[in-house]
């Protein structure tokens, strides 16, 4: 089985990202960028299942910048057997990111791919789903677990009322969840090994895609800010406070 | 203009969300239709029915509609696609699974968690785990959208049943997916997602018997209860408790968080709700910058307290 995952570059979860002072975009300069956690999850799901003899080989695609060239590496120390790195620097959207990522399914005939269930910049969660529906796939998105018997996979869901447990045939597209696994610690030994495995990278010119944004970002702002906290020193007092201050009790 | 509203039909019962959606529709204007789907649909299609303000339902109802799978629901909306300039769910796991597949089908983009409708085509929303507010302009034919429910108004209108109704079906089988089971905490608490309160613990409870605390202070204020990440991986709650950047969003009248140091990814879920209590032990956790209200104590000294002084009330 070939497992194709997906990457995305983008700021350090513990950073507080804040608008540009003309509040157009994020002020992303000289800030700290990391492979997606959800991602990372994703990635280190797919070696699991090359080190449980499942897989024979697992491909990490990134879409982007020179940069995202780093974070196709840590995919490649995490384990994954060889990098793809499409090369643009134009704004990738999630439907045009799915386009180049179903143009690359049919180039590499994958029975699987898993991708993180959003990134944590636009927070859209729509990726893996778009993919699905291009290349009709079946999907299991906000994964918890997956196991495979005879030719197909068994996902199971984080869902709203609790956990689902879902069957598809292979191929499919997995988005995971923060609980499918705990990403691994990368050694050194293995950042060394993943500078000699292969990346090949693509012009996105030649996927033939159309990655024209069909959403325009009108503005940022920051959220509203709260007034500051009241502290109170005991229940007591904070059974007033909300009873006849805040009137929610 | 003409909005297709896909209701969340899980557990067979129209999502107590969907009122929300509906508001969010009125707000872009035009007619209003609803899509429903399941296995036995009578209770449901009755109930969307009486909605005011909805012109005619859909109805998607047999055996493989019994699970709300995207494989199987896909195609029927696709077919109704091009009668509507908006198609809407709410922005829970239903949605968020459902619509993006759908519009990648149609060719057209989808605009997550709308908490603010602008105009029929822009909206506000938000990302970077809550930090950004973002304004936006969908240049799609078709607008395609999940809504943060808690961002809009829930209560319906009961008006008598004037809808009509439609039923759907679909010549593609899906072979693809197939429902295996669900696993559900029942509980008696109000859904977490609609309630007024909510009390929320995180790591600092130590251990899930210690959450049961958290589960007696929910019982005496009629809350739902809530989790931190940190509470949910250790096996403290369940994950359909989780709120936050990847779990549910809330925002109810009053939000308790108690041993939740306040991490962004958590308060991207609670940051609108109305008024904010945290209780945490150190009084530098970052829970207090958005809380209205803080007790720097030790959670196990403190609530039982607080949960003698309700009863007594
Ligand atoms: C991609 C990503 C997504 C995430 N999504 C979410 C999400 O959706 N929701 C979410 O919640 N988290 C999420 N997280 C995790 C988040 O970053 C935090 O790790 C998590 O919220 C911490 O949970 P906590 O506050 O319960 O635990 P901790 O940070 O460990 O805090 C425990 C708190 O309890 C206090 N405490 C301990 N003992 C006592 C006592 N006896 N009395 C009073 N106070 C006490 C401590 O002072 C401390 O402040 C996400 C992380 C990532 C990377």
């Amino acid at each position: 089985m070939k497992i194709m995952t997906a990457i995305k570059r983008v700021p350090d979860y513990n950073l507080r990202v804040r608008p540009l002072p003309d509040q157009l975009q994020v002020d992303l300069r000289n800030v700290k960028m990391s492979i997606n956690p959800f991602c990372e999850i994703a990635v280190e799901e797919a070696v699991r299942i090359k080190e449980r003899g499942i897989a024979s080989e697992v491909i990490a695609v990134s879409i982007g910048e020179d940069a995202c060239k780093e974070q196709i590496r840590v995919a490649l120390a995490i384990g994954a057997d060889r990098g793809i790195f499409v090369k643009t620097n134009a704004e990738i959207q999630p439907l045009a990111s799915a386009k180049i990522l179903y143009a690359l399914y049919r180039q590499e005939q994958p029975d699987l791919v898993i991708l993180g269930k959003q990134s944590i910049d636009g927070d859209n969660n729509q990726t893996g789903q778009m993919l699905a529906g291009l290349a009709g796939l079946p999907q299991g998105t906000f994964a918890s677990a997956v196991t495979f018997a005879e030719g197909a996979v068994t996902v199971t869901r984080e869902v709203d009322v609790g956990l689902e447990t879902i069957k598809l045939t292979l191929p499919a597209v997995i988005t995971a969840d923060l609980r499918l696994n705990t990403p691994r610690y990368l050694t050194l030994p293995n950042i060394m090994r993943a500078r000699k495995k292969e990346m090949t990278t693509i012009a996105l010119d030649s996927l033939n895609v159309d990655v024209t944004p069909k959403i325009e970002l009108l503005g940022v702002a920051s959220p509203t800010q709260r007034q500051p906290c009241t502290f109170v020193n005991d229940a007591v007092e904070l059974v007033d406070k909300l009873t006849n201050e805040a009137r929610v009790l | 203009m003409a909005t297709l509203i896909i209701a969340d039909c899980e557990n067979n019962q129209l999502a107590p969300t969907t009122g929300s959606v509906i508001s969010a529709a009125q707000e872009i204007g035009g007619d209003i239709d609803l899509f429903v789907s399941g296995h036995d649909t009578n209770d449901i299609v009755s109930n969307a029915q009486s909605i005011a303000g909805v012109r005619k339902v859909w109805v998607a109802e047999g055996e493989e509609y019994a699970h709300p799978l995207a494989e199987s629901l896909t195609p029927l909306v696709v077919n109704l696609a091009p009668q509507y300039t908006h198609i809407l769910a709410s922005a829970s796991t239903f949605g968020k699974n459902l619509l993006p597949r759908i519009a990648a089908v149609l060719d057209m983009a989808v605009v997550s968690d709308v908490c603010k409708i602008i105009a029929p085509h822009v909206y506000e929303r938000y990302c970077y785990a809550g930090n950004i507010l973002a304004t936006v302009k969908n240049h799609s034919a078709i607008q395609v959208l999940t809504i943060r429910t808690t961002a809009f108004s829930h209560a319906e209108k009961k008006a008598p049943s004037s809808a009509s109704t439609e039923s759907i079906s679909s010549d593609s089988i899906n072979e693809q997916s197939r429902f295996m089971g669900i696993e559900t905490h029942q509980s008696d608490r109000p859904d977490l997602t609609i309630a007024n309160t909510v009390i929320a613990g995180g790591r600092g409870l130590g251990s899930k018997e210690n959450f049961s605390i958290i589960e007696t202070l929910a019982h005496k204020l009629n809350a739902a209860i809530g989790a931190s990440r940190a509470a949910v991986d250790a096996g403290y709650a369940p994950n359909d408790w989780q709120v936050g950047q990847t779990g549910k969003v809330v925002a109810p009248k009053l939000y308790i968080a108690i041993g939740i140091s306040g991490a962004i990814q958590h308060t991207a879920g609670m940051k609108d709700s109305q008024v904010i209590v945290a209780i945490n032990k150190d009084a530098d956790a970052p829970i207090f910058q958005a809380a209205d209200y803080g007790l720097v104590a030790d959670l196990f000294k403190v609530l039982p307290q607080f949960i003698e002084l309700l009863a007594a009330r």
